[in-house]
């Protein structure tokens, strides 16, 4: 893989990876080469036999960063489209992925000003055989600053996400939300929008269940003229954790382009995206659900649970948080890291022994959290073609129209 | 000694401050303030008699060493040094061996008398850098090397340093748990005033060594690197102070022995 980026889109890069070092500690780099640019509706799961190009699909080769926070509760991608760089090379048969831990990859973008006026050419380069990232940097003055990077290999990242599917849309310029959000003490969590009956949009904190006499509660109202687009279902909410979201506000509000959410029933994730001509963001937050939907079974576009745990199964969250540790750390090019959640469909469990055995490795699976807890969101892992496993089954959030899977 | 404006003394030697103590050498030429660590590395801080209104020396050469740390926090003590306009006069006078280091030092009418001691001068470490031993030379403009000590990744125990007369001319490199990064300097480059490199030459360094002469670097205006067979290297640092006037700083080190294999 080797691409090359000059100019201002040095530093739309450099802003990315800011963004995307607010979500996780590792940055997975994935050049595809079968993308079918702007598919926003439904990213399709690739399986081992990727779905047959036609004359409807050029080949499309793209670049999309990507981060996961430790709790899988937020993901995020960045994906670049070929316009983006003066030259991109997918490169080799096999496409190769890899993550690099966020820190050294950020320590090369750090500084964004000096990105600005002294970076001229930015060229990433994948060395295999090196096992190197090669990051070079081209300065004025003739100075060139390189740095070979570490990376591991790695499996697919991607969330299973379908914005069609949502409920409700609005679209405001990241301006609105960041001048809006600045009102939030930092140290906030977990902050509520809401779409009232009579279509009154706001933003409050939200507060936990402690002494609500004593807690200060901040409630932001937004007029609907300020929004671009707002297609809500009235009295709808959501409670999402504010700190990813700065992330991407940051980025929204230099790159002035206007940010949509989409959002569904509480519990199920929000996602907010970013498009424009080379570039489609996407940050999906998993999201608080309401006390009294605990227990909902939801249909097929549903997040669905494994039968709920037994009442002896304690609040605790520490175990919750290392089941999905470990099963995430047993990532090698073998097994699919399938986090201890898998979302199925309301369809017989699949069948892969591999993955079932990943799971029971990774300690009890904790099922449906307790009700207060973020669900996670749920990721299907994608095998590397001609991989040792022959046939592994995705897990499925939305099913794609054809019902391939 | 006399001097106008304390600041050109303490900011001179604040670019050498990385140990405590010091050994100061005053002859007629000027003073001289070397700090040394580990055997390794020294530092020189040379201040000129001209810039002193007043410098005089009675013996050839008068040696104490004497404790910075304590000798900045006095030049210092009014601190004045965010404010332009004003400025500390410094009266310094040393009688000779076993007495202390006297400081009279005025500011807007308010005067304080410094007396610190002295001590035994140490023996010191003799580079034995001369010109006609240096291998390679470069002379750079410190702002091209500002941002790259800043940006360091200090996770690497050694900086390495390339200097040949073809690519990669001048090269530094470390070596640090994200992976090796490498900055370049093209021999073309504007940043590159001087380049005078007769063989490739790798060096290590210790980057711990080698990071306080960052303060200097950040004073001043260029800077010659300079390497001799040995690979010992020379750091001389160009400083220009408040009234336009030039110090200089120096800044030797030796080369790391432990050098493993790096991929």
């Amino acid at each position: 893989m080797k691409c090359i980026i000059i100019g201002g889109n040095i530093k739309v890069l450099g802003r990315a990876v800011h963004s995307l070092s607010r979500i996780g500690d590792e940055l997975y780099l994935e050049p595809t080469e079968n993308g079918v640019w702007g598919n926003r509706r439904g990213w399709e799961l690739w399986g081992p036999q990727c779905p047959p190009l036609s004359d409807t699909h050029p080949v499309c080769p793209q670049l999309s960063l990507r981060s996961i926070n430790s709790s899988r509760s937020a993901f995020a991608s960045f994906l670049f489209a070929p316009l983006f760089f003066q030259r991109y090379e997918a490169g080799g048969p096999e496409l190769f992925r890899c993550k690099v831990l966020m820190k050294s990859f950020l320590g090369v973008f750090r500084s964004l000003p000096s990105l600005e006026k002294t970076v001229e050419k930015c060229l990433i380069l994948l060395k295999a055989q090196l096992s190197r990232l090669v990051v070079q940097l081209h300065c004025k003055y003739g100075v060139t600053k390189t740095h070979n990077l570490t990376f591991q290999e790695c499996e697919r990242l991607q969330a299973v996400f379908d914005t069609q599917q949502c409920a409700s849309r609005l679209q405001a310029p990241a301006q609105l939300l960041a001048e809006a959000v600045v009102h939030f003490p930092p140290a906030l969590a977990e902050v509520t929008l809401r779409v009232d009956a009579g279509g009154k949009i706001s933003l409050r904190n939200y507060v936990d269940e402690g002494e609500p006499t004593k807690m200060m509660v901040t409630e932001l109202c937004l007029a609907k003229e300020e929004f671009e687009a707002v297609a809500a279902v009235p009295d709808s909410h959501i409670t999402f954790c504010l700190r990813e979201f700065r992330g991407l506000l940051s980025f929204a509000e230099a790159s002035h382009l206007p940010l949509s959410i989409y959002y569904d029933a509480p519990g199920r994730p929000v996602i907010f995206t970013l498009d424009d001509a080379v570039l489609e963001v996407n940050l999906v937050l998993a999201t608080l659900s309401d006390p009294e939907s605990s227990s909902q079974h939801p249909t097929s576009n549903g997040v669905s649970h494994i039968p709920a745990p037994p009442d002896d199964f304690a609040d605790d969250l520490e175990a919750y948080m290392i089941a999905m540790e470990t099963s995430a750390y047993e990532e090698s090019s073998r097994d699919p890291p399938t986090p201890s959640f898998p979302l199925r469909t309301p369809q017989p469990p699949p069948s892969d022994p591999n993955e079932e055995d990943e799971e029971e490795e990774g300690g009890a699976v904790p099922g449906t959290p307790p009700h207060k807890k973020f669900r996670s969101l749920f990721f299907g892992s994608v095998l590397t073609p001609g991989g040792p496993n022959p046939a592994p089954v995705q897990e499925v959030l939305a099913e794609d129209s054809d019902g391939e899977y | 000694a006399s001097l106008d404006n304390a600041r050109h003394l303490s900011s001179l030697l604040r670019a050498v401050h990385f140990q405590d103590h010091a050994t100061c050498f005053a002859t007629n030429n000027g003073l001289r303030v070397t700090v040394e660590d580990a055997k390794c590395i020294q530092a020189n801080a040379f201040i000129q008699a001209e810039i002193f209104q007043e410098f005089a020396v009675q013996e050839q050469t008068v040696t104490f060493r004497i404790n910075l740390s304590v000798l900045l926090d006095c030049l210092t003590i009014f601190d004045t040094s965010s404010l332009p306009g004003t400025s500390t006069a410094l009266k310094m006078c040393y009688r000779g061996y076993g007495y202390p280091l006297m400081l009279f030092l005025e500011e807007g009418g308010v005067v304080t008398v410094c007396k610190i001691n002295t001590q035994e001068p140490e023996d010191l470490l003799d580079f034995d850098f001369c010109s006609t031993k240096v291998v390679n030379k470069i002379i750079l403009q410190s702002e091209g090397l500002r941002k790259a000590f800043a940006e360091l990744d200090m996770t690497s125990e050694v900086m390495q340093i390339t200097m040949s007369p073809d690519k990669p001319y001048f090269r530094l490199s470390t070596f640090g748990n994200a992976g090796s990064a490498h900055l370049d300097y093209s021999k073309d480059s504007d940043l590159i005033e001087a380049f005078h490199c007769n063989q490739i030459q790798t060096n290590r360094y210790k980057i711990s060594l080698l990071k306080p002469s960052t303060k200097a670097l950040a004073l001043s205006c260029k800077v010659s690197i300079r390497t001799d067979a040995q690979g010992f290297l020379s750091l001389q640092y160009m400083i220009r102070n408040e009234d336009g006037q030039i110090c200089f700083v120096e800044y030797y080190c030796c080369p790391d022995e432990n050098i493993t294999e790096e991929m």
